[in-house]
């Protein structure tokens, strides 16, 4: 394709975009609805039909069976779930007189109806999906036969899959799990988020709306309020600011004292800071909890030496609190950026190093001008999901103080992130459209925050700067 | 002849001096070290110690246990009528053996593909997956839990297969560091591949993995560890005990009921744990190879 006949569209993307520019595939469904012959025409009805004419025989059957499928699964169930998902079903559970007996019949569930609705709606945009392929495919095959006295066979396909297409290869598995088990099981959340699915409505619920976005920003005193969002909003943005970056800073400290050329036993320094990753996670939260509680380990010991009178309020006093579990983060999280950082410490290309000491370069010029900036375009990306991994830390709060200390009659403690108070909404007072509310509003906070940083990182603006 | 013995002396106490910071850096980094590391290892000695301890009690008056016996690991091991923990041992092994293999291998093909490749649909991939981590995943938990009962692997026996499954199905979104550290592999490698009849996919195999053995060793760790530390995704999937895996295990030990009497044997399950993560982790500090400059010759 010449760029002449590129839409004002595709000059913009291609000035944009530079060198990673691919041009469009000229066997576009409008191409083929347009220029293509009758059997490619016919291929948007029945799929795989281009394909099966011009000897394509296991593609077209393929493309075939798939469509059959589809139309059998709508004609026997997808239209009934289709049917049910506007009202989310009416029928309760309960007994009616038949004949004179009492029958129970069973009632509608909400989320059963909610979940198969959201199915097949994604199981439809699959199948547009499939007719486009449908369609480029007969398309192409007609093209290539025009040319060539006929279309490339099944083997060429499989050679083609493991060169040029080798990303459709290696990429289908990896988004599949990623479409099956993030983005759906997200839709049917998000669509939560719109429905009266909280601990009264367990069964049966309806479409409200964005009643529950209104219930958030309400400065009422109920499960949920404004003042409390604000609350925990801030909190969680403090404590995933100072968790990132403390982290990354002092665990950039201690493995370049680590790899510094006269320090000795490097293997074994690591190994100590290592073993805290060898025990899970998990389990030092648990016990560092019980450590910290007024009657644990720690008050004791203090105590027995003199150094307090009475137990130090790690978890009952807000500042305490908040101040503890970014300390014991910090536990938690440097040997892991001591891995990370001691990895790219060594793939630095060492004649740099060479290059800057015969120029005379002191250490502090090198750290500067070679080692930082290598470490943080290498780690721009890793620093962006550790902060929002941070903003969706579950574990470092829930076991270790679980959101406390609590005011009483809040629903959020002065430590809860707003994913702990997720948990707790949708789990312990089973408000799941409160809770998918309050998950939404996360993504906005995140996706606000990161999204600027990262489109700003230079490793996202010039991927090749190291090579 | 004077300026010259002065020139002399001053590069004496020049390298004197740069000799003398040097060994103060010595001293000082290794204090430095010295001090972190024992604040970093007393917990894990105290789980360690606290797993002989003949008291099972939580809350005893000393710091360190003073009496000591085995009674804890044999108590785990053979007393099943409340917790078992031999099956829950059994179940996190499996699923974690699984989800390492898997989630490297997604991990990897993303990022080649991220990194190396180039189609049109790369940079949307990107963003999508970019925007997909920023929704919380605690969010998404009961609706997965929905998702596997209407398939029909909740049912008892299917657990572990579920669990591999939710475990590593969305493993390829976290290509991110993996791309990065590909992005600093010179191209000119690739290209003098291609240019011997390599095809991408023996390129990805021959070369790229290869030199990312550092990396690969990170993600495989990161994927053997998710099972044995997730355990709100477990809570949720796994409704009977029989399918616990040992995060939960470890959880309900510290629960009211338990908590007086599983508490010593909690820091030896705690141990038994350690022991595979920790043997991994010294197979694997083998592939940490020093310097990776020679893969190019100048």
């Amino acid at each position: 394709m010449t760029t002449a006949t590129l839409s004002p569209r595709e000059m913009k993307r291609r000035r944009r975009m530079g060198a990673d520019y691919v041009a469009p595939s000229p066997y576009s469904v409008r191409n083929a609805l347009t220029k293509g012959d009758v059997f490619t025409k016919l291929s948007a009805v029945v799929f795989g039909l281009g394909n099966i004419v011009r000897k394509q025989y296991v593609k077209g059957v393929a493309l075939l069976a798939l469509e059959v499928a589809f139309i059998v699964f709508m004609i026997t169930n997808g239209v009934n779930y289709l049917s049910k998902l506007p009202s989310l079903g009416t029928q309760k559970q309960g007994k009616q007189l038949v004949d004179g007996f009492w029958v129970y019949v069973q009632g509608d569930n909400s989320v059963v109806i909610l979940l198969y609705g959201v199915c097949t709606i994604v199981a439809c945009i699959l199948f547009v999906y499939l007719w486009t392929i449908s369609l480029k495919c007969a398309y192409k095959a007609e093209c290539l036969t025009r040319q060539n006295g006929k279309a490339p066979s099944l083997r060429d396909d499989l050679r083609a899959l493991t060169d040029e297409k080798a990303y459709q290869l290696l990429m289908f598995l990896p988004t599949l799990g990623i479409l099956v088990f993030t983005v759906l099981p997200l839709i049917f959340m998000i669509s939560m988020a719109f429905t009266s699915y909280d601990r009264n409505h367990l069964v049966l619920f309806d479409w409200v709306g964005f009643e529950n976005f209104g219930k958030l920003f309400s400065t009422g005193n109920g499960t949920v309020s404004a003042r409390l969002f604000i609350q925990v909003t801030i909190w969680t943005l403090v404590w995933a600011f100072f968790a990132t970056f403390l982290n990354f800073f002092l665990g950039m400290f201690f493995a370049m004292v680590i790899n510094r050329k006269t320090t000795r036993f490097k293997g074994f320094w690591r190994a100590c800071f290592s073993m805290s990753i060898a025990v899970p996670q998990f389990v030092s939260l648990l016990v560092m909890h019980t450590m910290l509680q007024p009657t644990g380990a720690i008050n004791r010991l203090l105590m027995q030496w003199g150094w307090i009178d009475q137990a130090l309020p790690f978890f009952t006093n807000t500042t305490w609190a908040r101040v503890t579990v970014i300390i014991i983060n910090l536990w938690v999280g440097i040997p892991y950026t001591i891995m990370q950082i001691t990895g790219i410490l060594q793939n630095i290309p060492a004649d740099l190093y060479e290059a800057a000491k015969l120029d005379g370069a002191n250490w502090w010029q090198i750290f500067t001008q070679i080692t930082m900036p290598y470490i943080i375009f290498v780690l721009t990306p890793y620093l962006i999901t550790t902060f929002t991994g941070n903003v969706n830390n579950f574990n470092v709060i829930y076991l270790l103080s679980g959101g406390a200390p609590v005011p009483i009659g809040d629903s959020a403690g002065t430590t809860d992130l707003l994913i702990t108070w997720l948990y707790k909404l949708t789990v312990d007072k089973n408000d799941y459209n409160l809770g998918a509310v309050i998950g939404i509003m996360t993504f906005i906070v995140l996706a606000v925050v990161s999204l600027i940083t990262y489109r700003n990182s230079g490793s996202y603006k010039n991927e090749e700067a190291f090579r | 002849m004077s300026n010259h013995s002065i020139q002399k002396a001053e590069s004496h106490s020049l390298m004197h001096d740069a000799k003398k910071r040097r060994i103060l850096g010595d001293i000082l980094s290794h204090l430095f070290l010295a001090v972190m590391a024992v604040i970093w290892l007393i917990p894990i000695v105290w789980v360690f110690a606290e797993s002989f301890n003949k008291n099972t009690a939580p809350y005893t008056k000393t710091f360190f246990p003073t009496e000591f016996s085995l009674d804890n690991y044999i108590g785990l091991f053979t007393d099943k009528t409340v917790l078992d923990f031999p099956k829950m041992f059994m179940n996190t092994l499996i699923v974690a053996c699984f989800v390492c293999v898997i989630s490297v291998v997604f991990v990897l093909a993303v990022a080649y593909c991220m990194s190396r490749l180039r189609f049109r649909t790369r940079k949307t991939f990107m963003n999508v997956v970019l925007i997909l981590g920023m929704f919380p995943g605690i969010m998404a938990v009961s609706a997965i839990y929905f998702i596997l009962k209407a398939v029909g692997l909740t049912s008892e026996g299917l657990t572990t297969i579920a669990l591999i499954l939710v475990y590593s199905a969305g493993s390829g979104a976290g290509f991110y560091v993996m791309k990065g550290y590909m992005d600093t592999i010179p191209t000119s490698l690739d290209e003098a591949a291609m240019l011997d009849g390599c095809t991408r996919l023996q390129v990805f195999y021959k070369i790229i993995i290869p030199i990312c053995k550092p990396m690969i060793v990170y993600q495989a760790i990161i994927g053997f560890l998710t099972p044995w530390l997730d355990f709100v995704m477990a809570k949720v999937i796994c409704r009977t005990q029989s399918n616990y895996t040992v995060a939960l295990g470890l959880w309900l030990m510290l629960q009211k009921e338990y908590i007086q009497n599983w508490y010593a044997r909690f820091a030896a399950a705690a141990v038994v744990i350690s022991i595979p993560i920790a043997i991994l982790f010294i197979v694997m500090q083998r592939f940490y190879q020093e310097s990776m400059s020679g893969s190019v010759k100048g």
